[in-house]
């Protein structure tokens, strides 16, 4: 009997710390960065164009690059990916299930394709064969493809946590299937599609293999003026100064200061994201309750 | 219940008709998306095959896209792939599991509550990030500890690559491990087995579906990634099995030579074939995935 409790003992011991170890790693992670990247972050940082090739001044122009890139990419996936979820939530009837299955599966693929593979389809499709050239639209357009299966399962969560008694209400008063839609359930997944929203916004943030392929530059003197100019971007500013500058170690205190902006946009989001998720969904539960 | 609605409104059947499609047709659109990528890469893709043959590139262990004789073997990236992610996949899947089973069986809600946001931010983290983090760090720890001449090497790559191939690997093993049924571990204490016993003898064992769903999702996420592992695997196209010498990814290779090269080259064209061995790669991966959810939810489960 001994033993028994202290195999357990043991076992439980070795579960405990993966986990620990695991989350050790996070904070190591992030407090390295942090560490680091604090010391270079400054009002001039974020607000000032950088100078010198690059050796000095702020990222002013990828901020920018990045927050209208990521925009423009919300602007293409999340109708497409919002009116994708209502479908497969609202009118997909599971007895048709080799529609659903298709749908469902071709989701799945798409969120495992490489992020580099949208590249190559981004190269061909939208600035070779459509003529899009090396663009914020094209990298936005690409960045949206992309995106698209993160948007759309997050709506369809949202979409089907707002209870079935809400949509019988509705159509026991007489509406049509869409006023049900419109009326009864998307208003109150307002705050789940809002969550995906976020959470495609920070996915379009932190990409670079993509946007290497279709746009991002690495220096550009002005910001860009339509979606047909090259851009600067976050991740892209960070791989270009860490890999392909004359100098990566004089840069090195830029590059922590890049980093720790990008993480901070990503990860506050990715927060928001989780917070008002978690607050619906308590709410739900006690409505349903 | 449509027919009387119908009588009254003429108009508002059109509507929801109309609407109906629009919706149906977005929900196509992922379908869409995969064809097009598909068809993309496979029409540019093939055009390298009017200079090269198929077998030597699938068998060729020499990539010399640019010089008087160019050669296009893939081998070195195929080695490259599946050096890192198998490396990686082996040191993120024992602690991952065992990690997704403690937060499963052993924590307690508020420890689960607080630990799983933690390590779901590692899937957060942009890659780009991660590359820098092995650039910058990872590769100087990794040579003093070996005594290693190369600083970007394999190991490096993998490293980086099993905090990020980490998070998905607990997540979806910690649902599959969580997802087993009460009555199971219930008759396994009835038994007389200890809480010990019950997880490795009932609960492992009947979430092992899962488990390997998760480890190649694993798979597939480490294979398809791009940024961190050319920032830290050296790319040098050379056939090796050795963690500490720089290999060069599939990835890897597309990231870099694209920006450089003649558009509709032949080189350009051989790029994209090499897109099309990654995307066939990573289809199977989740297709396989796929299937095996979809047999153990027909298993009531």
């Amino acid at each position: 009997m001994t033993s028994k409790a202290t195999t357990q003992r043991i076992a439980f011991l070795l579960l405990r710390l993966s986990a620990a170890g695991m989350i050790a790693a996070v904070f190591a992670l992030l407090g390295y960065l942090i560490w680091n990247g604090a010391s270079a972050l400054s009002l001039p940082f974020l607000l000032e164009s950088p100078r010198e090739g690059m050796s000095a001044g702020g990222v002013f122009p990828a901020i920018v690059g990045t927050f209208y890139l990521t925009l423009l990419t919300l602007a293409f996936a999340l109708p497409l990916g919002v009116a994708a979820a209502i479908y497969l939530s609202e009118y997909a009837d599971p007895r048709r299930s080799k529609t659903l299955y298709v749908m469902r599966t071709a989701t799945v693929v798409l969120a495992g394709i490489p992020s580099i593979v949208y590249g190559l389809l981004g190269l061909g499709l939208f600035v070779l064969f459509l003529g899009l050239g090396f663009s914020i639209l094209s990298s936005a357009l690409t960045l949206s493809f992309l995106t698209l299966p993160v948007i759309i399962s997050a709506s369809e969560e949202a979409l089907r946590t707002v209870p079935m008694s809400y949509r019988e209400g509705a159509l026991a008063l007489g509406a049509t299937k869409w006023q049900v839609i419109r009326d009864a359930v998307l208003p109150f997944a307002v705050p789940g599609i809002l969550t995906a929203c976020i959470l495609g916004l920070a996915r379009a943030a932190g990409e670079t293999a993509p946007i290497l392929l279709t746009g991002a530059a690495y220096y550009l003197p002005e910001l860009p003026n339509s979606i047909f100019d090259q851009f600067m971007a976050l991740p892209f500013h960070i791989f270009a100064l860490s890999t392909q500058s004359v100098n990566p170690k004089l840069t090195r205190p830029i590059q922590f200061g890049s980093v720790l902006v990008l993480l901070l946009l990503v990860l506050s989001l990715n927060v928001i994201a989780i917070v008002i998720r978690g607050y619906y969904r308590r709410k739900y539960r006690r409505v349903a309750g | 219940m449509s027919t009387t609605h119908s009588l009254i409104h003429p108009r508002p059947r059109f509507r929801e008709w109309i609407l109906e499609h629009v919706f149906l047709a977005a929900a196509f659109a992922s379908v869409l998306v995969v064809l097009l990528i598909f068809a993309f890469l496979l029409s540019n893709g093939l055009q390298a095959f009017r200079d090269i043959d198929l077998v030597g590139f699938l068998t060729g262990t020499i990539w010399q896209p640019v010089s008087e004789e160019p050669k296009y073997g893939l081998v070195p990236m195929l080695t490259g792939s599946l050096l890192v992610t198998g490396l990686s996949i082996a040191l993120s899947v024992p602690i991952s599991i065992l990690c997704a089973t403690y937060l499963s069986q052993v924590a307690s809600p508020a420890v689960r509550e607080i630990a799983k946001p933690i390590i779901e931010m590692l899937a957060a983290v942009p890659s780009v990030v991660y590359g820098f983090v092995a650039l910058v760090i990872i590769a100087d720890m990794i040579q003093s500890a070996f005594h290693n001449p190369i600083r970007l090497n394999a190991l490096n790559a993998s490293v980086v690559l099993t905090l990020m191939v980490a998070p998905t690997i607990v997540s979806i093993s910690e649902d599959a491990i969580s997802s087993v049924p009460q009555e199971y571990k219930e008759a396994a204490l009835a038994l007389g087995a200890s809480k010990w016993e019950m997880i490795r003898d009932v609960v492992l064992p009947s979430s092992l579906s899962g488990i390997f769903v998760a480890v190649m999702l694993g798979i597939g996420r480490a294979i398809g990634e791009t940024m961190a592992v050319l920032m830290a695997a050296g790319n040098a196209a050379v056939v090796t099995f050795n963690p500490l010498a720089s290999v060069e990814t599939m990835t890897a290779v597309i990231a870099i030579e694209m920006g450089e090269v003649t558009f509709n080259s032949t080189h350009f064209y051989a790029l994209f074939a090499v897109g099309v061995v990654l995307f066939v790669f990573t289809l199977v991966i989740n297709l396989v995935a796929q299937v095996i959810v979809r047999r153990y939810k027909a298993l009531g489960r």
